[in-house]
């Protein structure tokens, strides 16, 4: 039998010292990539994630281009080296479900009719996954679409909350998903007060569920707040640079 | 949905215009299901099995039992493992191939909320811990597709568990030897997934083909016996407001409950 976990002590904080409804230390960096016409890099955590965008452009197969609005398409994919036993490179059945859901979650964001016949292309790297990666990955997606200045109607922002040893909490890191209750995926565009992705598994009451729910947006009202500042940091930098 | 085919703009415009009026296409309420048969014990070959119609839509499911090593991280327990096959023959927009985003998508949600309610005791699914477990195959078959598969899915591979018998193994020396007889799955609780989709900022249950090619979001919760919330996953390229999202729990409770009713009494 494989020992359970304790994932709340007897302060009430968590295995990495975090209160119930604190998020882990959250970095964001927009345009890192030199090549992509859009990028971002998050890190939650010890999860980091990079994200590239490409397009709008040809679509490849042409075939697949729509008449009236932009396909998006969206690869959410494990380095081999992201996990603690190396993970195959080819896509699994989650990554390839992740991948669906994922750009379910942005396409609600993004002006697609703009550019009928093109396709644009969001690739997730997930570089180290310690809990959390499809929140951070739409976190980090919708940066880099903006940074490729695609017309969008809000920023997406993505957080989890869940239930571990009984208590409800905020930000669930890979071992409070796997050893805990419940976890709740969640992505808002936070200024249109809408939900683009909510995804459930574990066991929850009713007025559990409300107020994980409630926690989770509340989470991702903070991160779209760092979305902000990421973004205006981008051109700060450059600001700056021409000023000098 | 990506795999509907294209839909005319008056039909479109025929189902918008009566669900504003609260109103469906097949004369349905907003949170009325279409007709539901189940019919258990339909492959012979299989452990157990069931097909559901609700409608026009079709799923059989097959449940097949062997024996594998278990995960390492639960070297005690059994092996559950769903798969779905969207096959070419249900539905003009399938195609032939290995299984795409959506029929893993179908296959993982129908997955989590058996997992995830703990419909199944694993634990006594074990056989020699750390390297003989007993495996529990469930096979979604699509045989016509009209809307909703997740929850047909989801009702067929309930019915199919209830049905499967299991044959009795015995070790001895470390060897596993076939016992004589059959004994049923140690089913302990009953996940019913509810599937939503919103139309013109409404939501409805029960989406046939037609109202999923229209539809802008689709939303799938999972609830156990007890009422509590096992699973959920929204689909599609749309957005779902809190109120609906709340709204959604309180019909699911209550839907899951009915349908509860339909497969424990179909037996």
């Amino acid at each position: 039998m494989v020992e359970q976990k304790r994932l709340i002590d007897d302060r009430g904080l968590r295995v990495d010292g975090r209160k119930p409804n604190e998020l882990r230390p959250i970095k964001l960096e927009v345009g890192v990539l030199g090549n992509a016409d859009g990028s971002a890099y998050i890190e939650q955590g010890r999860t980091k994630i990079l994200v590239a965008v490409y397009g709008p452009k040809e679509v490849h197969p042409r075939h697949l281009g729509l008449p009236d609005k932009a396909v998006l398409r969206c690869r959410y994919h494990m380095a081999p080296f992201s996990v603690e036993r190396r993970k195959s490179p080819a896509p699994s059945r989650r990554e390839i479900e992740l991948s669906k859901v994922i750009r379910e979650a942005l396409e609600p964001a993004v002006f697609l009719e703009y550019y009928p016949r093109t396709s644009i292309d969001v690739f997730i790297e997930v570089l180290e996954a310690n809990g959390g990666t499809r929140c951070a990955g739409i976190t980090a997606a919708s940066l880099a679409l903006a940074d490729a200045g695609i017309p969008m109607r809000d920023l997406v922002a993505a957080c989890a909350a869940g239930k571990v040893d009984g208590v409800l909490v905020l930000d669930l890191n890979d071992d409070e998903d796997k050893y805990g209750e419940a976890d709740l995926p969640l992505a808002m565009m936070v200024n249109l007060n809408v939900i683009t992705l909510i995804q459930m598994d574990g066991m929850l009451t009713q007025e559990e569920f409300k107020t994980v729910l409630n926690m989770a947006m509340e989470g991702c009202k903070r991160i779209y707040e760092m979305q902000k500042q990421a973004l205006k940091a981008k051109y700060l930098a450059i600001k700056e640079e021409v000023e000098v | 949905m990506s795999f509907s085919p294209a839909i005319s703009r008056v039909r479109k415009t025929r189902i918008s215009q009566l669900i504003s009026k609260g109103k469906r296409l097949d004369g349905r309420e907003l949170i009325e299901y279409r007709e539901i048969k189940i019919e258990r014990g339909v492959i012979g070959t299989a452990e157990g099995s069931a097909k559901v119609n609700i409608g026009k839509t079709e799923v059989t499911v097959g449940i097949k039992i062997g024996i594998e090593d278990p995960f390492p991280d639960t070297p005690e327990e059994g092996v559950l493992k769903v798969n779905a096959e969207l096959v070419p023959l249900a539905s003009p927009t399938f195609e032939p191939g290995p299984p795409d985003e959506n029929a893993i998508e179908l296959a993982r949600v129908v997955d989590r909320g058996f997992r995830e309610s703990k419909a199944i005791d694993l634990k006594k699914l074990c056989l020699v811990p750390g390297k003989h477990v007993l495996a529990v195959y469930v096979d979604i078959y699509v045989l016509n597709y009209d809307g909703n598969l997740i929850d047909a899915s989801a009702l067929a591979a309930l019915s199919a568990l209830l049905d499967t018998k299991v044959p009795k193994y015995s070790v001895k020396n470390g060897e596993i030897v076939r016992g004589e007889g059959w004994e049923s799955l140690p089913i302990t609780n009953h996940p019913i997934a509810i599937t939503f989709a919103k139309l013109e900022d409404k939501l409805v249950v029960d989406p046939s083909l037609a109202e999923e090619e229209v539809m802008d979001a689709r939303l799938t919760i999972t609830v156990d016996d007890v009422g509590r919330i096992c699973a959920m996953q929204k689909g599609g390229g749309g957005f779902l407001t809190i109120e609906q999202l709340l709204q959604a729990v309180e019909v699911a409770r209550m839907k899951a409950n009915e349908l509860r009713k339909i497969v424990l009494g179909g037996g």
